[in-house]
């Protein structure tokens, strides 16, 4: 494999654009990440962002409802797109044939998105089924994701629900989306990446030709959203009438992923040394040795590393037996963490975590939509796409001592316990 | 500035034409090697080096018709990797680790299937723990009861799934107590079951011949075949390995409806016979099949979820068998549009059923067909398991190679027709799990029975 480095250049209205042209297979990625998630939607207006996303789907100047859709499957593609902390992006996947008119349809959203009534009504109703489905309906539905910010967090962006609430989902109204595009989906506020089978030069001129005349808009300022971190130990209890196992997850504050990237680093070697394979510390312990839980695991953010800003999460959940207690799985966390603090990890252990880790950003590579995406969200985050592929040797530079130093600031009183105890009395 | 939504739709220009499309760049031809070892096994190795990794793929054949077979089954498979004479689980997952790798195993009615990765220079190590697991797994007494309580407390997790609960709803009425039906055994079964009976039935049916591996990734063929007959030589057996028995075919009939109290939202399973891959027709049912509900822009989601808002997940998609295939159609619905929605799914497979298909929708559904199954290749894990998946149908990678070609071929009247065959609204059977108490205007449109 040959990865040369990403060509990067900006728009005169202040699109960033990555270019990473990769010939191995005849397909194109496209994506548009726009600088704004889910805690940057105003209070009264939770799942407002979500929302959104769904939105720009329904159609815009040139597009009628429904024709994004026909576009890119008619042209053998596949679509999506997704709400994360902070930001939100749009992709395609297609056959390399198709890459125009990846770049016409972004273009078009971008510059003129239809925002009627009638869509958003419809999309607030599917909205509404997307968190029957994953939420409402089901065991465990928003855990952690939903249930344990509100726990460790104590300001509206950092600890609100961001699928939203059904009273604030059917309170929203056009003139809302219209000022959410205003203000965050202005082309300096966003970023293009493609990636796969193309030239750099056909597709720049491209480029050119589809986004140029979108209007500049100012980007908005990106507001702070630190906190201080718990002064103590936060507990709360979620009853769930689905849920047949007690679960819990706790949440740990962890250093700025923007700034001390490899601080952070640290912990997600941490999180692999807890709980990545069989061999792990905890999977040993909680799952294997004492048995105390069924199944346990740990990581940085809460739909992964690289989604979000400061301040994120450093999350460890388990589910254990109705029979067991809370306080033996607690204690043997802490005596774990305890132990890896006083006593660094080997290199072989470490070793383990860095070929596992190298593996599987190969395997994100070799997928076009993973790759394109990341490429994005690392120019959107880190203004340095090539930090993708350096990652493995950033991982690898992790010593043992940073592990231990992070796994002693996992600290028993500052963090969030979050329980799930099961309430529906069925059986 | 505030724009209003209409100022922020209209630009001076107006609405733009829709780019055409480019010149296609076929993929490049695969290097293949398709053979049958001395063991029996048959091993599809594929050169695709575009990340330095190795993709692995086994399918068994593991169907068993006594009663406990399910329970055991899933005990062999939780803990097939948890240690051998050589290797105890720690060493399993640290010698895998180092090279990157991972290995899991899984079971169902049909196979029992191994699967991972790992860099391409940990090619033989991969292999000799995947081996040594296939020939010398001990299941020692304390791993077999660990994963045994586990595996009783993440049935009864699966079991408050609505899904889950719909699945197994469906598979008890499409096929009753058919060994295709148990896809989750009972707590019970699972609790009865010895270290014993795992090791007898690892010995009686985790066996190389009518098995297949599938090898994808930065390693040359030959030598990815040298590769494994060397490490899996000591896998032998004269038996073959179990393969299902065919199913009855769907009944159609009412749908029957499963009460879960409480319940916000409904799951809608529907199904009917269908055809094998190998069938001359199955192109142009794979077409009709898209066109109804197999893709975002098809009639089902267009209606349902794009009009209507009754939904926000609906799909209708083809379920193989090595004997044949069905189709299944699912939504989930809020539980005050649930009559609503089945209506509307039967108007889409009785208009379906009725009236011709245009060339227009056929068209894009082909691009479709076509385009995605270049993108779903083009990385060594997809690839992997797509040709996992022929394989154990019989088929192999000139298939895959040669399906684009098969879908060129089919014409509207073809696809127009293969909807008049197979989606006609009264092929089908299923189910419907939702709060009963809230389901009654379900009575009022028929063709169900409620419990």
């Amino acid at each position: 494999m040959t990865v040369s480095q990403p060509h990067r250049y900006t728009l005169a209205n202040g699109l960033r654009v990555v270019l990473a042209p990769d010939a191995t297979a005849p397909v194109v990625g496209v994506s548009v990440h726009y600088d704004v998630g889910f805690r940057s939607e105003p209070e009264g207006r939770t799942g407002f962002a979500h929302l959104f996303e769904h939105l720009m789907f329904q159609g815009s100047e040139s597009l009628e409802k429904l024709a994004h859709f026909r576009h890119v499957q008619s042209s053998g593609g596949t679509f999506n797109g997704s709400t994360h902390p902070d930001y939100t992006d749009y992709f395609e996947v297609l056959p390399s044939a198709a890459l125009e008119r990846a770049l016409f349809l972004e273009a078009d959203r971008m510059r003129a998105p239809k925002l009627t009534e009638e869509n958003l009504r419809n999309q607030i109703d599917v909205v509404k089924e997307e968190i029957r489905l994953n939420v409402l309906n089901r065991p465990y539905g928003g855990f952690p994701w939903i249930l344990l910010p509100p726990v460790l967090f104590e300001t509206f962006p950092n600890a609100h629900n961001g699928y939203g609430g059904f009273e604030d989902l059917e309170q929203a109204t056009v003139a809302d989306c219209a000022a959410f595009f205003d203000t965050y989906y202005a082309p300096a506020n966003a970023v293009l990446t493609v990636a796969g089978d193309f030239t750099v030069e056909g597709a720049k001129e491209l480029i050119e030709r589809h986004f140029g005349d979108v209007p500049a808009r100012p980007r908005p300022q990106r507001p702070s959203f630190a906190e201080p971190p718990p002064a103590a130990e936060l507990r709360a209890d979620h009853p769930d009438p689905l849920a047949p196992l007690p679960a819990v997850a706790i949440g740990y504050r962890i250093p700025d992923p923007i700034d001390e990237l490899d601080a952070y680093l640290a912990y997600l070697v941490l999180a692999g040394v807890l709980t990545d394979g069989d061999g792990s510390r905890l999977q040993q312990r909680l799952v294997y040795g004492d048995q105390l839980v069924t199944e346990v695991s740990a990581g940085c953010g809460m739909f992964g590393p690289f989604e979000a800003r400061d301040p994120d999460t450093f999350t460890i959940t388990a589910m254990y037996s109705p029979d067991a207690d809370l306080a033996p799985v607690l204690a043997a966390i802490d005596e774990e963490l305890e132990r890896l603090a006083s006593t660094p990890p080997d290199a072989e252990e470490l070793a383990k975590i860095t070929a596992r880790w190298a593996a599987s950003l190969h395997k994100e590579h070799d997928r076009i939509v993973s790759r394109t995406l990341a490429l994005g969200a690392f120019e959107l985050l880190y203004g340095n796409p090539s930090l993708v592929y350096e990652l493995p040797d950033r991982i690898s530079a992790v010593t043992p001592d940073a592990v231990s130093a992070a796994a002693k600031a996992l600290r028993p009183d500052s963090r969030a316990i979050l329980t799930i105890t099961p309430s529906g009395g069925a059986e | 500035m505030s724009r209003t939504a209409e100022e922020i739709g209209r630009t001076e220009i107006g609405p733009r034409p829709l780019p055409p499309l480019g010149e296609q760049r076929a993929a490049t031809n695969l290097s293949v090697v398709d053979t049958v070892l001395d063991n029996g096994l048959r091993v599809i190795a594929v050169h695709q080096p575009t990340v330095p990794m190795v993709e692995v793929r086994l399918r068994i054949p593991f169907a068993g018709a006594e009663a406990g077979h399910a329970a055991t089954a899933e005990v062999l498979a939780a803990a097939i990797l948890t240690g051998t004479e050589s290797r105890d689980r720690v060493a399993v997952d640290t010698e895998l680790a180092l090279v990157g790798g991972e290995l899991s195993a899984a079971v169902d009615p049909e196979l029992l299937s191994l699967g991972g990765n790992a860099l391409a220079s940990g090619f033989d190590t991969l292999l000799a723990v995947l081996a040594d697991a296939l020939t010398g797994a001990t299941y020692a007494d304390d791993e077999v009861a660990g994963e045994k309580a586990r595996l009783i407390e993440r049935i009864t997790v699966a079991r408050s799934k609505p899904n889950v609960i719909a699945r197994q709803a469906l598979q008890r009425h499409r096929y009753g107590d058919h060994p295709f039906t148990r896809e989750l055994p009972e707590a019970a079964d699972v609790a009865k079951v010895e270290p014993a009976d795992v090791r007898a039935l690892h010995q009686a049916a985790v066996l190389p011949r009518g098995s297949v591996l599938v090898l994808v990734g930065d390693v040359e063929p030959e030598r990815a075949i040298a590769g494994a007959a060397a490490a899996l030589g000591g896998w032998q057996s004269e038996a073959s390995a179990s393969v299902l028995p065919a199913l009855p075919p769907v009944t159609p009939g009412d749908l029957l409806v499963i009460d879960r109290p409480g319940a916000v939202q409904s799951q809608i399973r529907l199904s009917a016979q269908s055809i094998s891959r190998t069938d001359p027709r199955y192109p142009a049912l794979q077409l009709a099949n898209l066109a109804f509900g197999g893709f975002f822009s098809s009639r089902l989601v267009e209606n349902i979820r794009e009009d209507k808002g009754y939904t926000y997940h609906a799909r209708s998609y083809p379920e193989f068998t090595p004997d044949g295939a069905t189709l299944l159609i699912d939504t989930d619905t809020a539980s005050d549009v649930t009559a609503a929605a089945l209506l509307e799914i039967r108007y889409e497979l009785g208009r379906f059923a009725l009236v011709a298909l245009e060339e227009a929708e056929v068209d894009i559904v082909r691009q479709y067909a076509i385009g995605s199954l270049l993108t779903s290749t083009s990385s060594q894990g997809g690839l992997a398991s797509q040709i996992a998946a022929l394989a154990v149908l019989g088929l192999g990678v000139e298939w895959l190679v040669g399906h684009p070609d098969r879908l060129k071929a089919v014409t509207a009247a073809d696809v127009t027709e293969a909807a008049r065959e197979f989606f006609a609204p009264t092929r089908f059977t299923g189910v419907i799990v939702g709060d009963v108490s809230k389901l009654a205007p379900l009575d009022r449109i028929g063709g169900v029975r409620f419990p």
